[in-house]
């Protein structure tokens, strides 16, 4: 087990992430959160962006910030093809319930 | 006899051809990813029906007028300070933990337990923040099956009939305290299998067996509560 287990490390060894990119990836998403806020506390209340264009630029930031935690901090981009494949095409899954929900949603206005 | 083998004979080397491992990864490590998708469905299931809720209501309390205090210091004109300050803690948390699977993969053991100290506290600041945020909504009034009176309600509207803000501040509450508390419990349980890990790093029990494996598995846990609160944080406190 354990020679097996060193065998896998060895393999992933010579693109993994290093301390500089740790920092990069946590810089990046600091500054997507920040621009959130910003938007949120300076943008919306002031009139610049109305609310219904701000959800869109927050979905499109949280999805962002969502790549960077998965691809760098949880590894996936280093991971083989395989695995990001079998981990990424189940979502398909989650965006059938959004689309199926959200236009339901639409019906249950009326029965409300 | 011939010494070349027919094609069919012949020992095939792909990946999938058995006898290794296909995606190069140990076999717990596989399992925490398929465990924490089949998570993933559980959270999304919720967000979606919160979501889809919320666009079948005609209006919905306004999430900077319900939260504007911070616990302790401001109890109102405060937007978003006190969600700031624990996303921050848990995106920092997160980052600690990835210093410590950093430094497991350089067998660095004083390093590993500094970074899942951090982590630990970090994951044990965000609960505090989070019973203080539960503890301030129920202190105005809401929980699940209960929110504040009438003339409380109005002033986190903008528009719609007494019965119509009653009952979305109901399916407001309800969906918040179900799914922040549904996600508080998988950081309270990974602060726990963090506090663990961490114990056996200081028995040395990941140096004699070569590989800081386990750290990296409850890295992925770890990382994964912290994906999904930057959905929360945006479907509960932005949109």
């Amino acid at each position: 087990m354990s020679a097996e287990s060193h065998e896998i490390h060895h393999d992933g060894d010579h693109e993994t992430m290093s301390r500089k990119r740790i920092w990069q990836v946590a810089g990046i998403l600091t500054v997507i959160t920040c621009i959130e806020f910003f938007i949120a506390l300076v943008c919306v209340p002031k009139g610049i962006l109305p609310i219904q264009y701000a959800n869109p630029v927050y979905i499109v930031l949280t999805l962002l910030k969502a790549f960077y935690i998965v691809a760098y901090f949880m590894h996936l981009k280093f991971e083989k093809m395989g695995l990001i494949l079998s981990i990424a095409i189940p979502v398909i899954f989650i965006i059938g319930l959004i689309l199926v929900l959200t236009n339901e949603s639409h019906h249950w206005v009326d029965l409300r | 006899m011939s010494t070349t083998v027919s094609q069919i004979d012949e020992v095939k080397t792909s990946p999938w051809s058995g006898g290794r491992s296909p995606f190069n990864v140990e076999y717990g490590k596989i399992m925490m990813w398929f465990f924490l998708l089949s998570d993933a469905f559980t959270f999304s299931s919720l967000l979606i029906a919160y979501g889809s809720l919320r666009f079948s209501a005609s209006v919905w309390p306004g999430a900077d007028k319900v939260f504007q205090s911070v616990p302790g210091l401001v109890d109102h004109g405060a937007p978003l300070v006190f969600v700031g300050l624990m996303t921050f803690i848990l995106i920092a948390s997160s980052v600690t933990m990835v210093l410590a699977v950093e430094a497991g993969h350089r067998n660095a053991k004083k390093e590993v337990v500094g970074w899942m100290i951090a982590t630990v506290i970090g994951g044990f600041m965000f609960l505090g923040c989070q019973a203080l945020e539960w503890g301030h909504l129920h202190h105005e009034g809401f929980w699940w099956g209960s929110v504040p009176p009438a003339e409380e309600l109005k002033k986190l509207f903008t528009g719609g009939t007494e019965a119509v803000q009653h009952m979305t501040s109901q399916e407001f509450a309800n969906l918040f305290f179900t799914i922040t508390g549904f996600h508080g419990f998988h950081v309270f349980t990974g602060v726990i299998i963090n506090i663990i890990i961490t114990v056996n790093v200081l028995m040395g029990t990941y140096e004699k067996r070569g590989s800081y494996l386990m750290v990296e598995k409850v890295g992925l846990y770890w990382h994964f509560v912290d994906l999904v609160w930057v959905f929360v944080f945006t479907f509960f406190y932005l949109v």
